[in-house]
């Protein structure tokens, strides 16, 4: 099911990015032998079948995540739809945008450029390991044009609670963005329940491909947007003189798309609803469960909730760094990521410089977890004599 | 399980490295690409010499053993020989071989060390 998988490699490492199944594999390539055309444009039956794949994808991913279609914009990632929003949200000098400390750099150095313009950047702190949704009510005020948060932190593995935050800033008139890019693969995700303004997430993240990514908008904001690039497919006419905008999503999409991104998006999105996000979720709170069990090991200490939590683990061990953890680990053939994960201001929150960290995919079994926690023991044993 | 990475003297030298401490003021300091190493050196320079060299921060078994290793070396030594230090001599310091991943590790004494000697 997940070629790369059959060797026996422990991949805990799918908050970096997961492994594909074959079927996904499958239909990228059976794109590119059979169905591949430049979309939208032609006439011809192969050109038809290849924008059809494509728009195809997109009512997957609408229906996915619960909303219209043309409410679905691809682009190269999360990272890309966040920019997008920095660049086509109209925000003027002392607007206020509020952070968290645990955002990942793509929802925090996107928005710092802001600053450069007179806009006001402020962070919720932590409370322990969770968001201080006290601080969150006071620092959301009437000068609060934009929430942006992370659903699910790719460090804690803590689930905020975005429908407190949704309350708090719409009450407040601003709207509401966020980064799923964690949160998409382990639970179900219904934008309208949500009550978020903006989602965003990456393929690579849920079992497609690489380079292709999703921004959710509203529909009346969408529309009331300048778009982000310019150029060829976004447009309805140009003259020499200006041009004006095609219809959404098209009006942000620009050039010639990761048609085969987009298609294995697709049917990523067709393999997750046919398993089920609901199981999916119930699965890995078993296997969570599980992980926390075992976790009490002597100079192992966990970064992150008890509860309130998806499966992603940070950690440190006493006396030995995370790039070593991870070398010893890769010894066993085991995959765990080492370093800041991209979130140096809550590294410092925390008071840790850099964690090791377990993620676990639909793959991920409860073999794999007493295989990490063996191994665990041996890295110990490396630096401390057994 | 090839571990020929954490030969006991590595292990010793990230337990215990030579020149830890610090001098008056940090001369320089550098973070690892590789996210979660950061090495600050201390340079004591008389007449074209390292008279002293101490360093602090924080890093992994690999990091801070090559840094531990490459202050010995260049104690004492003229700022000239220390300038032309290679990538090679670190490597040979530690003598255990290094993958191309963990090679930012090691390099990041010899840059903050020569970088240091800039300043």
């Amino acid at each position: 099911m997940f070629p790369i998988l059959k060797d026996g490699l422990v991949y805990l490492d799918s908050a970096a990015t997961t492994q594909k199944p074959q079927r996904v594999i499958d239909r990228i390539n059976k794109y590119y032998s059979e169905e591949n055309a430049n979309v939208h444009r032609g006439i011809y039956t192969l050109s038809e079948v290849a924008t059809i794949a494509y728009e195809d994808s997109r009512d997957k991913v609408a229906s996915f995540i619960g909303c219209s279609s043309e409410e679905v914009i691809f682009t190269k990632g999360t990272t890309e739809s966040l920019n997008l929003l920095t660049k086509c949200l109209e925000l003027q000098e002392g607007d206020e945008v509020v952070l968290s400390v645990m955002e990942h750099h793509s929802n925090l150095v996107p928005w710092q450029q802001l600053t450069k313009k007179g806009i006001v950047v402020k962070f919720i702190p932590l409370k322990g390991f969770e968001l201080d949704m006290e601080a969150a009510a006071k620092l959301i005020t009437s000068k609060t044009r934009i929430v942006s948060i992370v659903h699910m932190s790719n460090v804690l593995g803590v689930i905020n609670d975005i429908q407190r935050l949704a309350d708090l800033v719409h009450f407040n008139g601003g709207l509401l963005i966020v980064d799923g890019a964690q949160s998409i693969a382990h639970m179900p995700i219904n934008v309208k329940d949500l009550d978020c303004d903006f989602f965003a997430f990456s393929a690579h993240k849920m079992y497609g491909p690489t380079g292709v990514g999703v921004l959710y908008g509203r529909k009346e904001l969408l529309n009331g947007m300048e778009p982000f690039m310019f150029g060829g497919d976004m447009i309805k006419e140009v003259k020499l003189s200006g041009s004006t905008w095609n219809d959404l999503p098209h009006k942000f999409e620009a050039g010639t798309p990761n048609i085969a991104g987009v298609i294995g998006l697709g049917e990523a999105v067709d393999y997750l609803s046919e398993l089920g996000m609901e199981k999916v979720m119930k699965d890995e709170e078993e296997l969570v469960t599980y992980f926390l069990s075992k976790l009490p090991v002597s100079g192992v200490k966990l970064i992150g909730p008890i509860s309130g939590r998806g499966g992603v683990f940070s950690f440190t061990v006493e006396g030995i760094h995370p790039h070593d953890v991870s070398e010893i680990m890769n010894s066993f053939n085991i995959a765990v990521r080492a370093g800041h994960h991209c979130a140096m201001p809550l590294m410092k929150e925390l008071g840790v410089n850099g964690t090791t960290r377990v993620s676990f995919g639909i793959y991920t079994t409860k073999e794999d977890v007493d295989k990490f926690f063996s191994a665990l023991e041996k890295v110990k044993e490396v630096f401390n004599g057994s | 399980m090839d571990l020929e990475l954490y030969k006991e003297n590595i292990i010793e030298h990230y337990k215990h490295p030579a020149n830890k401490g610090s001098l008056e003021k940090v001369t320089f300091r550098d973070l690892n690409p590789l996210c979660g190493d950061e090495l600050s050196v201390y340079l004591d320079i008389v007449d074209g010499f390292v008279k002293d060299v101490k360093f602090d921060g924080q890093g992994c078994a690999i990091s801070i053993a090559a840094m531990s290793m490459l202050t010995e070396k260049v104690k004492g030594m003229s700022v000239e020989n220390v300038k032309s230090l290679r990538n090679e001599d670190v490597l040979q310091l530690l003598g255990i071989p290094i993958s191309h991943t963990r090679m930012k590790c090691a390099m990041l004494s010899l840059r903050v060390v020569q970088g240091g000697l800039d300043c």
